[in-house]
C-alpha cells in the first residue's frame, strides 16, 4: 500500500515539474510586462479621480485619496466637450459609411469580375497601402485649399468615399472566400452585379463589413494630424484636436481633469474593442495593419 | 441597370459579348478606387514632385527653382536633426520592439489558462493610440511627480528628466514604442499558431530540443510574419508625429524633432510648400528604400511555405 501511494506521489511530482513549472515560468515573465502595459491605463483612470493639484505632489499615488468626481464636469465647463464629440462623430460615422460602401463595390469587382488591367490594378492597390500619409499631404493640402474645402469636413470625409486600400483589400479577400455557386444561381435568376453584391455577398460579410468599420472608428476618432492640418476654427475642432486644446487653459492644465478628458476620449475605442475583439484580431492577421 | 439586356444578352450574343460586359461592369465598378487613386495618390504625388522644384509659399504661385529644395537640405541643420532623430529612433525601437512582441507571442503561444486576456491586454495600447496616450505619458515621464521615476526611485535609482534632457527624451519615446508592441504580437502569435504541431511532433522523436526546434522550426515557418511586421514598423517609426507634436514639440535642444514634425512644421507652420514637398519624397525614397534592404536582406532568411 505504502508504494503504491509513494509511487503515485513521485508521479504526480514529476507531473508537476513537467507540465506545472514551464507555465509558473511562463506567468513569472508575463506578470511584469503586463503590469507595464496596464499601469498607464490604471495612472490615466485613477489620477481622473484625484483633487485638482494632485499631479504635482509627491509620492504619486495610484488610487486617489479622497476620490473627487469633480474633474469630469469641469472638463465639460472648460471646453465645449459634447460640441467635440458631436464633431468627431460626424466625420467618423460619414467615413465610415463612405469606406464600407465604396470599399464594397471595388472588392466585389477585383473579387469577382474579369476585366483588362484587373491583376494589375490590384498590384498597384497593395503598393498605395504602403505609401504613407506624409508623401502626399501637401499637395492634397494644397488642392483642397484652392477648392476651398479647408476648414470643412470635406477633406476628412470625401476620400473615405473613393475606396480606401486597406477596406478594399480586405473585403476582397473576404469575398474570395464566399461561394460563388450563390452569385452563379442569382445570375441565372437575373440578378445583376449591384445586386449581388448588395443582397447576397454584403449580408454574407457582416464580419468583415464590421472589421472594415471598427479600423474606421479607431482610426478616424483618434486622427490627429488630419484635423490638424484642415480644421482651424475651434467650433469645427474634432475631439483629438479640443482635448489638446484642454491643456491651454487654467483650470484644464491639471492633471486631473487632462487624465478626465483622456478617459472620456479613450472610451469609444476601448468599449468597442472589447464588443469586436475578434473582428480586431481578424483584421490585423489577415492585413498586416496595426490599427 | 439594363435587366432585360442581361435576360436576353447571353442567348443572342456570343461568349464574348458577356465577357465585354462583364469587363464594362468590372471597369466601372472599380472606378472608384481608380479614380481615387488618381485624385488622392499619383495625382498629388506628381504635384509634390513638381513643387519639390519650386519655391512655393501658397501666397505667390509656385516659382522653378530646379534642386534648390534638395540643395538647402544639405545646408540645414534641423533636416539633419530631423533625419538623424528619426533614424536612431527607428534602429533601436524597431528591433526592440519585435524582439519583445516575439517574445510575448511565444509565451502566450504556451497554452496557459488566461492568455486570452493577456492578449487583450496587450493589445489594448493600439486601440487607444493618440492624443489621450501622448497626455498619459506626458504625465508618466514627469522628472519630479511622475509614476515612472517614481517606480525606479523603489528600486534605489534615481530617475532622469526623461522629457526635459535632450540625451534621455528619445529614450522616452522608444519606452513608449514598446508600450504598443500588441499590434505587431498578435500578428506574430497568429502566425504561431499556424506552425503545425506535427512538425514539432516529429522533430521532438528524432531528438531535438525545444530551442533547436524553435530555430528550425519555428522560426522559419513564422519568417514571412516577422518580414511583414519589420517593414510595417519601419514605415510607422518614420511617420511618427502626434506624440512628439503633444509631449515636445520636438524639444528640447530639438533632440525629439522627429522626420514628420519637421516636415510639417516647414509646410503648415512656415508655408515652406516647396521645401517640404522636397521632404515628403526624401521620406517616400527612405521608406521604399529601407523597404527594399529589407526585403533584399531577408531573402535568404524568410521561408515560404510551397515555394
Amino acid at each position: 500500500m505504502t508504494t503504491a501511494a509513494s509511487i503515485r506521489r513521485g508521479r504526480i511530482t514529476r507531473r508537476i515539474v513537467r507540465d506545472v513549472a514551464p507555465k509558473v515560468l511562463v506567468y513569472l515573465l508575463l506578470l511584469p510586462l503586463t503590469c507595464f502595459i496596464i499601469m498607464p491605463f490604471a495612472w490615466m483612470v485613477g489620477s481622473s479621480f484625484k483633487p485638482i493639484g494632485s499631479g504635482i505632489k509627491f509620492p504619486p499615488q495610484f488610487i486617489p485619496n479622497p476620490i473627487v468626481f469633480t474633474n469630469y464636469p469641469l472638463v465639460f465647463k472648460t471646453i465645449p466637450f459634447l460640441m467635440y464629440t458631436r464633431n468627431s462623430l460626424i466625420v467618423t460615422l460619414t467615413v465610415i459609411v463612405g469606406e464600407v460602401l465604396s470599399a464594397s463595390v471595388v472588392g466585389y469587382s477585383f473579387a469577382r469580375l474579369r476585366f483588362p488591367g484587373r491583376d494589375l490594378m490590384f498590384v498597384v492597390l497593395l503598393a498605395t497601402m504602403m505609401i504613407p500619409y506624409p508623401v502626399t499631404m501637401v499637395p492634397t493640402f494644397i488642392v483642397f485649399k484652392i477648392l476651398r474645402w479647408v476648414d470643412t469636413y470635406l477633406p476628412l470625409t470625401i476620400p473615405a468615399f473613393f475606396a480606401p486600400p486597406f477596406a478594399v483589400f480586405l473585403l476582397r479577400q473576404f469575398f474570395l472566400t464566399v461561394n460563388r455557386e450563390l452569385d452563379d444561381a442569382a445570375k441565372v435568376d437575373g440578378c445583376n452585379e449591384l445586386r449581388i453584391l448588395f443582397q447576397i455577398l454584403m449580408p454574407l460579410s457582416k464580419p468583415a463589413l464590421t472589421t472594415v468599420a471598427i479600423f474606421s472608428f479607431t482610426a478616424n476618432w483618434n486622427d490627429f494630424l488630419g484635423p490638424l492640418i484642415y480644421l482651424s476654427s475651434a467650433r469645427m475642432y474634432t475631439l483629438a484636436l479640443g482635448i489638446n486644446y484642454l491643456r491651454s487653459f487654467r483650470g484644464g492644465g491639471d492633471l486631473a481633469p487632462q487624465m478626465a478628458a483622456a478617459v472620456m476620449f479613450s472610451l469609444p475605442c476601448i468599449v468597442l474593442f472589447f464588443l469586436g475583439q475578434k473582428y480586431f484580431v481578424q483584421g490585423i492577421v489577415t492585413t498586416g495593419l496595426k490599427g | 441597370m439594363a435587366r432585360s439586356g442581361t435576360l436576353a444578352g447571353p442567348r443572342r450574343r456570343s461568349g464574348m459579348g458577356l465577357a465585354r460586359r462583364e469587363a464594362m461592369m468590372g471597369l466601372l465598378l472599380v472606378s472608384p478606387w481608380l479614380l481615387g487613386f488618381l485624385i488622392f495618390t499619383l495625382g498629388p504625388m506628381a504635384a509634390s514632385l513638381w513643387f519639390s522644384f519650386c519655391e512655393y509659399k501658397v501666397i505667390q504661385p509656385p516659382r522653378w527653382i530646379g534642386l534648390g529644395n534638395y540643395q538647402r537640405m544639405f545646408t540645414d541643420d534641423l533636416f539633419y536633426r530631423s533625419l538623424s532623430v528619426t533614424t536612431r529612433y527607428t534602429l533601436v525601437s524597431v528591433p526592440l520592439g519585435i524582439l519583445a512582441a516575439l517574445a510575448v507571442a511565444v509565451l502566450l503561444n504556451q497554452n496557459v489558462p488566461g492568455a486570452r486576456v493577456i492578449r487583450t491586454i496587450f493589445y489594448l495600447p493600439s486601440v487607444v493610440s493618440g492624443v489621450a496616450v501622448a497626455l498619459v505619458f506626458s504625465w508618466i515621464f514627469n522628472y519630479r511627480f511622475g509614476i515612472l521615476n517614481y517606480v525606479i526611485g523603489l528600486f534605489g535609482i534615481r530617475g532622469p528628466d526623461w522629457l526635459g534632457r535632450p540625451q534621455w527624451a528619445l529614450w522616452a519615446f522608444i519606452l513608449m514604442s514598446l508600450w504598443g508592441i500588441g499590434g505587431n504580437m498578435i500578428i506574430l502569435l497568429a502566425a504561431l499558431q499556424g506552425v503545425p504541431v506535427s512538425l514539432h511532433e516529429a522533430a521532438e522523436i528524432d531528438g531535438a530540443n525545444s530551442f533547436v526546434r524553435f530555430w528550425t522550426i519555428t522560426m522559419p515557418m513564422i519568417s514571412p510574419a516577422l518580414l511583414l511586421v519589420t517593414i510595417m514598423s519601419i514605415i510607422g517609426s518614420w511617420q511618427v508625429f502626434t506624440s512628439a507634436y503633444i509631449m515636445t514639440g520636438g524639444g528640447p535642444a530639438y533632440a525629439t524633432l522627429f522626420y514628420l514634425l519637421y516636415l510639417y512644421r516647414n509646410a503648415f507652420n512656415w508655408f515652406e510648400m516647396g521645401y517640404a514637398s522636397a521632404m515628403a519624397w526624401v521620406l517616400f525614397v527612405i521608406i521604399l528604400v529601407c523597404t527594399l534592404l529589407t526585403l533584399r536582406g531577408s531573402q535568404s532568411l524568410v521561408h515560404y511555405e510551397g515555394a
